[in-house]
């Protein structure tokens, strides 16, 4: 049996996944949260291989994210598929879209305002209390007066921040 | 089968494997609700690094177990993990006297394990720094507030850093596999990485107010070649009762 070419394009692929929001944070979908690494379609085979990284190695939506892309290309008529999880390079908060930041903000996420974490900020004479809580602004009422409350929030990619202005706490998605 | 890669892999996986069933049995009984969740996603990044290390580790074992298998059906003399991840959780010290020493450890073995020949290896010390860089800044930060805290956390504080510190030279005491792994360009040397950990060790416990005690005491082993203290069958007993008592059980 002759196999067909597949109807669809790679471009069309990631502009079906981009509908496939992150299950944790679902106002923001798995491209525009960087997850989705690359798609590729096997001319040969028609098969469609979607790589996927994990944000955090333990994260628990990983299984679910995977599950969530398969019914959506499924209901696309993707027939052959292939899901490859990819560890290197390693998931970066630099990934994540601007519309995807402002997505955030506006669910009362501070989004992430550095570039990626400083992995050496510990050694080679830099001095451990040098390194500052990056200052967020308040994703509420957008003062800049804000502490942080603790490193680890609701999920591993969030920290904890407490607006001193309108003295909400809120979610701060953390550098990664 | 590469059977010093082997035991190295099961080393990495055992050691977050131990502290990261600890840290979980702390859920609901952190002190504060911050460090409640701090405890609980420490846990649950050393959880997801157990997976990655012992699913590899199963790979080049090459015997079909997977990382569960490996993870609820091995003895206590099959773990390979450091005496310091079975240590008691103790009080609120002690918790965070073992997290800042192991986390200073494994934060400057990951540096050098990123660099590593085995391309995987490298991969897994890849995406562990960045998440270990986090808990390292919130165990140095603790152990500062508690030691340049009251008199009463003062004093607890350098307990437990006087009490764990014989479990502080382990890590860097290499045998037959480690010396393989850095022959191999698989592990970094131990003598940059002792010198790196004192380093730092030193520079949060003088910011702490704490006395640092000394590099040359006795340090305790065994652990790694899997002679545990009584302790760890308790800690195994808990974590493997169900794939025990159920084996193959799924949720």
């Amino acid at each position: 049996m002759a196999v067909a070419a597949p109807a669809y394009t790679p471009e069309q692929v990631w502009t079906w996944l981009a509908g496939v929001p992150d299950p944790e944070i679902p106002v923001i979908s798995v491209v525009d949260l960087g997850i989705v690494r690359a798609v590729a379609i096997d001319d040969a085979g028609g098969e469609c291989v979607v790589t996927i990284t994990p944000t955090y190695s333990g994260c628990p939506a990983m299984q679910v994210i995977a599950e969530d892309v398969e019914q959506a290309l499924r209901a696309h008529g993707v027939g052959k598929l292939r899901i490859v999880t990819r560890l290197s390079p390693a998931w970066t908060t630099d990934w994540m879209s601007e519309a995807g930041k402002a997505a955030l903000k506006g669910y009362g996420i501070a989004p992430p305002v550095q570039q990626v974490i400083d992995i050496s900020g510990l050694t080679h004479g830099v001095k451990r209390h040098a390194i500052r809580a990056p200052e967020v602004a308040c994703p509420h009422c957008g003062s800049a007066r804000t502490r942080l409350t603790s490193q680890f929030g609701s999920t591993p990619c969030k920290a904890l921040y407490q607006c001193l202005d309108c003295r909400e706490p809120f979610d701060y998605f953390k550098c990664h | 089968m590469d059977s010093n890669k082997f035991d190295y892999l099961l080393r990495q996986g055992d050691n977050a494997l131990i502290l990261s069933q600890q840290l979980s049995q702390l859920c609901g009984k952190g002190p504060a609700l911050e460090e409640d969740m701090a405890l609980t996603n420490v846990a649950l990044d050393l959880l997801g690094q157990t997976r990655m290390w012992l699913s590899y580790a199963g790979e080049i074992e090459g015997k079909g177990r997977d990382e569960d298998r490996l993870a609820y059906l091995r003895d206590t003399r099959e773990l390979r993990n450091v005496l310091l991840v079975e240590q008691p959780n103790g009080d609120y010290a002690q918790t965070m006297a073992r997290q800042f020493f192991f986390d200073t450890w494994h934060y400057f073995l990951m540096r050098g394990l990123v660099d590593s020949s085995d391309v995987r290896i490298a991969g897994i010390a890849e995406k562990s720094i960045k998440e270990i860089t986090y808990h390292l800044r919130r165990s140095g930060d603790l152990v500062v507030r508690l030691g340049d805290g009251t008199e009463t956390s003062h004093r607890k504080m350098q307990a437990a850093i006087d009490e764990l510190w014989t479990h502080t030279g382990e890590m860097f005491a290499y045998d037959a596999v480690d010396q393989a792994m850095v022959e191999q360009g698989v592990a970094p040397a131990a003598d940059a990485l002792r010198a790196a950990f004192l380093s730092h060790v030193a520079e949060v416990l003088e910011e702490a107010t704490l006395k640092m005690p000394s590099p040359d005491a006795f340090m305790q082993r065994g652990g790694k070649q899997g002679r545990h203290s009584e302790r760890l069958g308790y800690i195994l007993a808990e974590m493997q009762f169900l794939q025990r008592a159920y084996p193959g059980a799924e949720w």
